[in-house]
């Protein structure tokens, strides 16, 4: 075992782990959060999307030891200090971009990575952004939608599709 | 997966040191890696991480014009970094997998990984670059040794890839939509003294030199020029995603897509 230490949402965190285990693993079994889901474990389908000093990763597909020392960002982080819904999250609700829910913490994390470095996506830089992101019920439609409001831009012309 | 020690080297010396020893695998960005450990089709005793050694990050401009990379550079950054120097091989870096896959996997560890649908091969292969690693330079034509087989020996670490910048290149990719690897996908570079042809995803030894394509290409560089060449289909790969046929077809439309957007 060794100890990895790292900031998770603001918090400085530490912990014993093997040279195995993922990130996701850490975050889910070590301290609980277990917004970040588990959907494919092969690095395809996104669910378990965290930022790793500010970049979108998939934690499933790194170890928790190559985390050490960073700035891991996670779904709980991503809610306004008094508990609100942040601009995304809400427009995700607005807008239906969620069904089931199992894909949508990794959505949120990609569409937070996406408007950081790209504030006003066109409709095809948002699908081509979330390739990366896998969702089995709902289709894209109502996601794409819901980021393009949350980054302030009409959504009529993706509704009238 | 099972269980291994863990090495998380800060320079080239203490990570080939750490190399040295039995059993011991380097780990890029663990983008191939990790789920190949999880399906428990390796075994190494111990991984050593090449991810906090800041000498093989990033992109530079070499005296004689060359693009440098760093070994351990994500594609994310080579998308960004290499777009003003050259833009057909960011552009090429821009479009591997996906924004999470960018930010993780390597040059170093796609070149030594050699799938014979990936697309570094190609940039590598049609630039004539250089593969630096911790012992010598090889060049890219004795580098490629067919699909998953490379001139890496074992221990051996890839610390730099140098590119010569060509006057015009460009890559197309005709994505396999599931894994979001190439079907097919051909880099076209064109310099003073010739053109380059690299194709992957294509055939069973792995990414190619087109050569008759290099030929015609080098007296006239138009699609026009090589609207009647075909390549065969015996040595392509033959699967559920495309018979050797059709992937045969698809070198020739994507050769000639690349040249007219290069040219
Ligand atoms: C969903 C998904 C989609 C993808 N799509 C594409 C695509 O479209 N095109 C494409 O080309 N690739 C694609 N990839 C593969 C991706 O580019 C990988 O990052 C790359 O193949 C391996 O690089 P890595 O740094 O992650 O290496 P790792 O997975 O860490 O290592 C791979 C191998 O290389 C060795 N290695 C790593 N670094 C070095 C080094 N510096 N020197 C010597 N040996 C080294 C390791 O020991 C291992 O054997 C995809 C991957 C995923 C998960």
């Amino acid at each position: 075992m060794t100890q990895v230490s790292m900031t998770v949402n603001g918090k400085s965190v530490s912990g014993e782990v093997e040279g195995r285990t993922l990130l996701v693993n850490f975050l889910r079994d070590h301290l609980s959060l277990t917004g970040t889901h588990v959907g494919c474990d092969t690095g395809q389908c996104g669910a378990c999307m965290v930022h790793v000093d500010g970049d979108a990763v998939k934690s499933c597909n790194m170890l928790a030891l190559e985390a050490d020392g960073t700035e891991v960002a996670t779904i709980e982080g991503q809610a306004n200090a008094d508990g609100s819904l942040n601009t995304i999250q809400q427009a995700f609700q607005d807008h239906h971009g969620l069904q089931c829910g199992f894909c949508t913490p990794g959505m949120v994390m990609t569409a937070a990575a996406l408007l950081k470095d790209n504030p006003k996506p066109t409709e095809a830089e948002i699908r081509h952004y979330l390739e990366g992101n896998i969702c089995r019920c709902t289709g894209y439609h109502n996601i794409v939608k819901a980021i393009m409001a949350a980054s302030g831009q009409d959504v009529n012309a993706i509704a009238a599709e | 997966m099972y269980n291994f020690e863990f090495e998380r080297p800060t320079t080239i010396a203490d990570a080939v040191a750490a190399l040295g020893g039995d059993e011991a695998q380097a780990l890029g960005g663990g983008q191939t890696l990790i789920p190949t450990l999880k399906q428990r089709l390796a075994m190494p005793g111990k991984l050593v991480s090449l991810s906090g050694i800041p000498e093989m990050k990033g992109v530079c401009v070499n005296d004689d014009g060359a693009v440098s990379i760093g070994g351990g550079t994500p594609h994310a950054v080579v998308a960004r970094d290499a777009a003003q120097h050259y833009p057909g091989l960011a552009a090429l870096a821009g479009q591997i997998g996906d924004p999470a896959v960018r930010n993780r996997g390597t040059i170093g560890g796609s070149l030594a990984n050699n799938d014979p649908s990936a697309c570094y091969p190609a940039a590598a292969l049609g630039s004539g670059a250089t593969i630096v690693t911790n012992t010598r330079e090889i060049a890219a034509d004795d580098y490629f040794q067919g699909m998953f087989t490379t001139a890496l020996e074992e221990g051996e670490i890839i610390t730099e890839v140098r590119f010569p910048v060509p006057e015009a290149a460009n890559y197309q990719k005709f994505v396999q939509p599931a894994s979001r690897f190439a079907l097919v996908g051909v880099f076209v570079a064109k310099y003073a003294d010739g053109v380059r042809v690299a194709v992957t995803g294509a055939s069973e030894e792995g990414v190619f030199r087109w050569s008759a394509a290099e030929e015609a290409l080098s007296g006239n560089f138009t699609a026009d020029a090589i609207k009647d060449l075909t390549v065969e289909a015996g040595g392509m790969i033959g699967d559920l995603h495309g018979s050797k046929e059709y992937r045969a077809h698809l070198v020739g439309v994507m050769t000639r897509r690349a040249v007219a957007a290069a040219a």
